[in-house]
C-alpha cells in the first residue's frame, strides 16, 4: 500500500501527511514533486494542503497547469483514490476533478481553528470508517472556503449524496453560526460522481495522533487502507 | 498592443469583499452607493497589429486560467 503525496512549490503539509501515511499506519510513501509525472506505482494520491504557488492569481489556479496534474487526472480517471485536503481541495476544484470553487471567507478572515462536521456520506474509500450522521472534529486553516457551485451541480450534489462533510455544531446540529467561512449548504467536503475523489476543507492530517491533541482524522487514511485491501 | 482583461465576480454570486467595502463607504458617509463588486485588472502588452486575434486570444486567456469562470465573469478591451 503505497501513498504519493504530491509536492507543489508552497505546500507546507506534504510532510504531516506523510508522516501518517508512513509513521502511523505503516504504509509506504513517497513524495512527488509537482514537476514530475510518474506517480511511483502509488495506490493513493494526497494533495496536501499548503499555498501552492503562493495562491497567486487565486488559490490552486496555477498548482492545475503542473506536469503533474496530468497524471493526477489520469490516476484519478481511472479510479484511483484521490484526496486533496485544503489547498489541495482548492486545486482539485481549480483542475476540474470535482466540481464547485470556493470564494474567500464570508468572515473576509483567514480563520484558523477546530470546527465540528457532521459526516454525510460514509460510503466513500476516505470516510468508510466513520459513521454516517456522526461528528468529527478537524482543524481548519484558510481564507478561501466559502464553498459554491452553480445552482444545478449543488442540487446534483445534495441529490447524488455527494456532500461528505457539512459544518454542524457539536451536537451534529446544522447551524449558520457553526459555518466558519460561509460555504453554500455548509458543505466542507465533497466526492466526485465516479466516487473516489474527495476534497475538504479541514486538515485530517492535522489531528491523526493522540499526541498532537485528537486522532479524529485518522480514520479518513485508514478509510483508504481497508478499502484498498477489500477491492 | 494593450489589452485590457476585467475579472469580477459574477452576478449574484455573494461577493464578501464587495459587501466589506460597501460597508467602508457608507460608514465614511458615501450613503449614494447601493452596492460594491470587487475585482481585478490585468494589464497585458501583446505582440502583433491585429486586434480581432489579440482580443480573441485574451478571451482565450481569461477563460482558461484568469477568470474562474464558475464564480467571476470578465470582458476584454484592446486598447
Amino acid at each position: 500500500m503505497k501513498f504519493a503525496i504530491v509536492v507543489f512549490p508552497g505546500s507546507n503539509c506534504d510532510q504531516d501527511c506523510f508522516h501518517v501515511a508512513k509513521d502511523l499506519l505503516g504504509c509506504e510513501a513517497d513524495y512527488v514533486w509537482h514537476r514530475d509525472t510518474d506517480l511511483k506505482g502509488a495506490d493513493v494520491v494526497v494533495l496536501p494542503g499548503g499555498f501552492a504557488y503562493g495562491d497567486y492569481l487565486r488559490a490552486g489556479a496555477l498548482a492545475r497547469f503542473s506536469p503533474v496534474m496530468e497524471s493526477v487526472a489520469d490516476f484519478a480517471r481511472k479510479g484511483g483514490p484521490v484526496l486533496g485536503i485544503c489547498n489541495g481541495f482548492q486545486v482539485l476544484l481549480e483542475a476540474g476533478l470535482l466540481p464547485g470553487a470556493v470564494r474567500v471567507n464570508r468572515g473576509l478572515r483567514y480563520v484558523c481553528r477546530d470546527v465540528h462536521m457532521r459526516v454525510e456520506n460514509a460510503d466513500t474509500p476516505f470516510t468508510r470508517l466513520y459513521q454516517k450522521g456522526s461528528v468529527v472534529t478537524m482543524p481548519i486553516g484558510h481564507m478561501e472556503g466559502n464553498y459554491t457551485a452553480p445552482a444545478a451541480e449543488l442540487e446534483a450534489l445534495e441529490r447524488e449524496g455527494r456532500v461528505v462533510f457539512r459544518y454542524c455544531d457539536a451536537r451534529g446540529r446544522l447551524d449558520d453560526a457553526a459555518n466558519p467561512n460561509g460555504a453554500e449548504h455548509g458543505i466542507a467536503g465533497i466526492v466526485s460522481a465516479e466516487g473516489n475523489v474527495v476534497g475538504l476543507m479541514p486538515h485530517p492530517d492535522r489531528c491523526s495522533e493522540a499526541l498532537l491533541g485528537s486522532d479524529q482524522g485518522r480514520k479518513m487514511f485508514e478509510s483508504v487502507v481497508e478499502a484498498l485491501a477489500v477491492r | 498592443m494593450k489589452v485590457e482583461v476585467r475579472v469580477y465576480p459574477r452576478e449574484g454570486i455573494l461577493d464578501p469583499q464587495g459587501k466589506a467595502i460597501a460597508a467602508a463607504l457608507a460608514r465614511l458617509g458615501h450613503a449614494s452607493v447601493r452596492d460594491v463588486r470587487a475585482g481585478k485588472v490585468f494589464f497585458l502588452e501583446v505582440a502583433g497589429e491585429d486586434r480581432a486575434r489579440a482580443e480573441a486570444e485574451a478571451r482565450k486567456m481569461a477563460e482558461e486560467l484568469l477568470a474562474n469562470t464558475v464564480i467571476e465573469g470578465f470582458d476584454v478591451k484592446v486598447l
